[in-house]
């Protein structure tokens, strides 16, 4: 019991340490884009501030002090739990993630669902036997995984919205409008799970244990469902942690294609803009997920696998 | 124990059975004319090395020789059904019913991910509509029918859970549920410790006793003299020999069978070598052991280890005190989880040990630190069962041992090195994948020997190999032995083979050493219980035991 608890402090010790070094990184790296955080607070490039105008603003947001003061002063607002103010919209930058936050994560989860569906499906097709499926699932799978997003939405508005007009191009809030954007993050994803778990799924296969059950009278398709496909799920479940992280930073590409709200053309818009704490809170907030995903993943992974809630053997 | 009785119904029955692989021109037979008949109650074995045939018999008789194999027979009765004709139906209506297989360690052949329970449950599953309640109490039956302790307790745990006795238990419930007329076991008690093994064999026994007709599948000719009424000695496919058990082990005709006999180590003498190759001039008696004390060249003083897992602290090595002489073998034997290994490790200082202490040559060893007994080391080499997991994948044998060598190893010393254990020198451009099992571990003792130790640590060094080729390993260690002085801590949990090869012996259990001293003394008058058990558990050629 006491090392349950000293392993929760750690892993907790060191998911502040990622926000820390995440929100440190970012905050140094946003300040190599070209552009002036002061001019984005008065409107952005075009409204012709006056340099009094700049001036006063840049003293206002204490953008006239050395970077390492900015830096400490953003950390000193972190810890007690001010992400701040947006520069481009005046509004906290809490309350505009929380307004984006859920179509981003239906988007994502929604993805992730479609793509363990498509990967269960195809694993288990290519690896029955007397077919020559597996060839055909391979180069499948390859494409699938190396499609780049943009195209791969791209050509669905093309088939799907423009030529056969079956699905709306662009978000519409209505649950049809969420298909193309979901297929376009779920595809890539699958074509990644579909390989890993197809190649856990033949080792399974060809363990010792397989032999057994397919001896005491289990079908060809018995074996795949009932005992390898547990085993090859177990890869599926650790990659699902990283595939969250995946798919939020693939919304901020599908989001913008399909004009769908969210974080991800938030985080674009604020990037462009030099928009500073919207950049930071959006990037704190998906090292956030990553972080909780991470959890989420080692926890399931225990419930699928009782191996690793045995005590380790010395 | 030949079974000349009335003739019973065949529970299997199979004429000219041929298997291959391939298409075509291509088309190779791994098994050809093999004729096979098991009555009910009798016990049938087929015997060899591996690659010899016989998984792909066993294989073939459940119809899961695989997609790519061709399966022929001019009769293929199993378990009282015509199978010659059969489809995937017919075949899976026959498994578990018809026949039921054992494979080799559970750990790997149970599902790791689902209860024994379930598993076992599983036939009764597919093949009767059972209740679950129904089903669940026919699985305590039969966990307590193979003798499992507390079925009820073990019914809802994972074959990782359980030890290497009661997993393998579990799996014969499993294969004995509906109680097919025909069991196959394939090496069932290979790398089982002797215990167990006598154990495993005994249950195998029952079933036969019961009715049960049993292919038993081995490479080692003592574990299936104990059980078999026939033998079958297969080599490349073809059978070699056959007969009743102890016509074939007392007078084995073929070569093939005259290895497999000679390669039992258990009661050939210490010095006297296991392959039959050379024996004329190999054969070379051993110097009388009550000579001058001999030189102390490592030595064990009190040794204590504990590990802690979770808060709760295991002592692996209790106060254990040994030395080892120059050009002597110190057999240490033990079942698993006895603390031999942590004791090789504290030999080679790779873990310190809790109190007591090392001494290489009279002098400090364990003590000292790392940076002084850095240029020491190269005064113990060691080798280990895995040989494979030891060696850099992408190396070839060369690198490997040049690696060892030092960086000024030149290609004579590496062919040297292979000459010295026995391997062709074009084995140097190979790498340790394509070698077979006992060629990796020859390697292993070449690189072993690059540095010119004088103390070889040999962990289990042979349990991953066939009985034959177990047989010229330990005859190459034995050689070294006299031609370099070497001093050998021998660790094994084969009784057979530690008493083969070593002078002393110290048997361990629960991290003690409970006797200890000459080997002959303790082979023959073991004064602890727990040495006694295990002599009595070692399998030996029946017409010699």
């Amino acid at each position: 019991m006491g090392s349950a608890v000293r392993r929760t402090l750690g892993r907790l010790a060191g998911a502040l340490f990622v926000l820390w070094a995440v929100a440190t990184l970012t905050f140094f790296a946003i300040h190599l884009v070209p552009g002036d955080p002061a001019q984005a607070i008065l409107g952005g490039p075009g409204s012709q501030a006056s340099q009094e105008a700049l001036d006063r603003v840049r003293a206002d947001y204490g953008l006239d002090q050395p970077l390492l003061v900015q830096y400490f002063a953003m950390l000193g607002r972190l810890v007690t739990g001010n992400l701040g103010d947006s520069y481009a919209l005046r509004m906290p930058v809490a309350e505009l993630i929380g307004g984006q936050l859920a179509g981003t994560v239906v988007l994502a989860l929604l993805a992730l669902l479609v793509a363990w569906l498509l990967a269960i499906g195809l694993a288990l097709w290519s690896t029955a036997p007397g077919r020559v499926s597996r060839a055909v699932a391979q180069g499948v799978e390859l494409t699938a995984a190396s499609l780049p997003q943009f195209w791969l939405a791209t050509v669905l508005i093309a088939v799907f919205s423009t030529a056969l007009g079956w699905l709306p191009a662009v978000s519409t809030g209505t649950p049809t409008g969420l298909v193309l954007p979901v297929i376009t993050l779920a595809v890539p994803l699958a074509g990644f799970l579909a390989q890993l778990m197809r190649e856990h799924l033949l080792i399974a296969l060809e363990q010792p244990f397989a032999l057994s059950a397919r001896a005491r009278g289990e079908s060809a398709t018995g074996i795949r469902l009932r005992h390898a496909l547990r085993h090859a799920a177990l890869p599926g479940i650790n990659l699902s942690g990283w595939a969250v992280g995946y798919l939020i930073s693939g919304a901020v590409v599908v989001e913008t294609i399909f004009a769908r709200p969210g974080l991800g053309r938030t985080l674009l818009r604020a990037v462009e803009l030099r928009d500073v704490p919207v950049v930071l809170g959006v990037v704190l907030l998906v090292a956030l997920v990553y972080v909780v995903m991470t959890f989420v993943t080692d926890a399931l992974s225990r419930v699928a696998d009782p191996r690793l809630r045995q005590e380790a053997r010395p | 124990m030949t079974d000349v009785a009335a003739p019973r119904d065949p529970v299997l029955d199979v004429r000219g059975l041929e298997v291959s692989f391939g298409t075509g021109r291509v088309r190779r037979a791994v098994v050809q004319g093999l004729d096979l008949r098991i009555a009910a109650g009798q016990c049938v074995a087929i015997v060899g090395e591996s690659g010899s045939g016989k998984s792909v018999t066993a294989r073939s008789l459940l119809g899961l020789a695989g997609a790519d194999a061709a399966v022929r027979a001019d009769r293929l009765d199993v378990g009282g059904t015509g199978m010659l004709r059969a489809g995937e139906r017919e075949w899976r209506r026959l498994r578990g019913v018809g026949v039921g297989l054992v494979l080799q360690d559970a750990l790997v052949s149970l599902d790791p991910l689902r209860t024994i329970g379930r598993e076992i449950g599983d036939a009764l599953r597919l093949h009767r509509r059972m209740p679950a309640a129904a089903a669940r109490a026919r699985v305590l039956e039969l966990l307590e029918l193979v003798g499992m302790p507390d079925p009820a307790g073990a019914i809802d745990r994972r074959s990782g859970e359980l030890s290497g006795g009661m997993r393998q238990r579990a799996l014969i419930a499993s294969a004995i549920a509906l109680d097919p007329p025909l069991l196959i076991a394939d090496e069932p008690t290979t790398a089982l410790d002797v215990g167990v093994q006598a154990r495993v064999l005994a249950l195998l026994a029952e079933a036969r006793d019961r009715g049960t007709g049993i292919l038993l599948i081995s490479h080692d000719l003592a574990v299936v003299s104990a059980l078999a009424d026939r033998i079958i000695v297969l080599d490349d496919g073809l059978v070699v020999e056959e007969g009743p058990t102890t016509e074939v082990i007392t007078s084995p005709r073929h070569p093939t069978t005259r290895a497999l006999v000679a390669a039992v180590p258990t009661e050939v003498p210490r010095g006297h070598p296991l392959t039959l190759v050379d024996r004329s001039n190999a054969l070379v008696s051993r110097p009388v052991t009550a000579s001058a004390p001999r030189e102390i060249v490592l030595e064990g003083r009190a040794l204590t280890k504990t590990f802690t897992t979770r808060g709760t602290p295991t002592l692996a090595v209790d106060d254990v005190s040994f030395s080892l002489e120059r050009g002597r073998t110190l057999g240490l034997v033990g079942e698993s989880g006895s603390g031999k290994t942590t004791v090789a490790r504290l030999m080679l200082a790779i873990a310190a040990p809790d109190s007591g202490e090392v001494l290489l040559g009279g002098s400090a060893w364990s003590s000292l630190p790392e940076r002084e007994r850095r240029p020491l080391r190269p005064r113990i080499g060691a080798i280990y069962q895995d040989a494979l997991g030891s060696f850099d994948p992408r190396w070839t044998v060369e690198r490997i041992l040049r690696d060892a060598l030092g960086p000024a190893a030149t290609g004579t010393e590496v062919v040297d090195l292979l000459e010295q254990v026995r391997l062709a020198p074009d084995a140097a451009a190979r790498h340790p994948l394509t070698l077979s099992g006992g060629q990796r571990q020859r390697v292993s003792i070449a690189r072993a020997l690059a540095e010119a130790p004088e103390i070889l640590v040999c962990d289990e060094p042979v349990s991953a190999l066939d009985t034959t080729v177990q047989a010229r390993v330990l005859d190459l260690l034995d050689e070294l032995q006299r031609e370099r002085g070497l001093s050998l801590l021998f660790i094994s949990h084969d009784l057979g083979v530690v008493r083969h090869m070593s002078d002393t012996v110290a048997v361990m259990r629960h991290g003690r050493i409970v006797e200890h001293g000459d080997a002959e003394s303790v082979f023959t008058d073991p004064q602890h219980e727990y040495t006694r058990s295990l002599i009595a558990d070692a399998p030996r050629l029946r017409s010699l035991g």
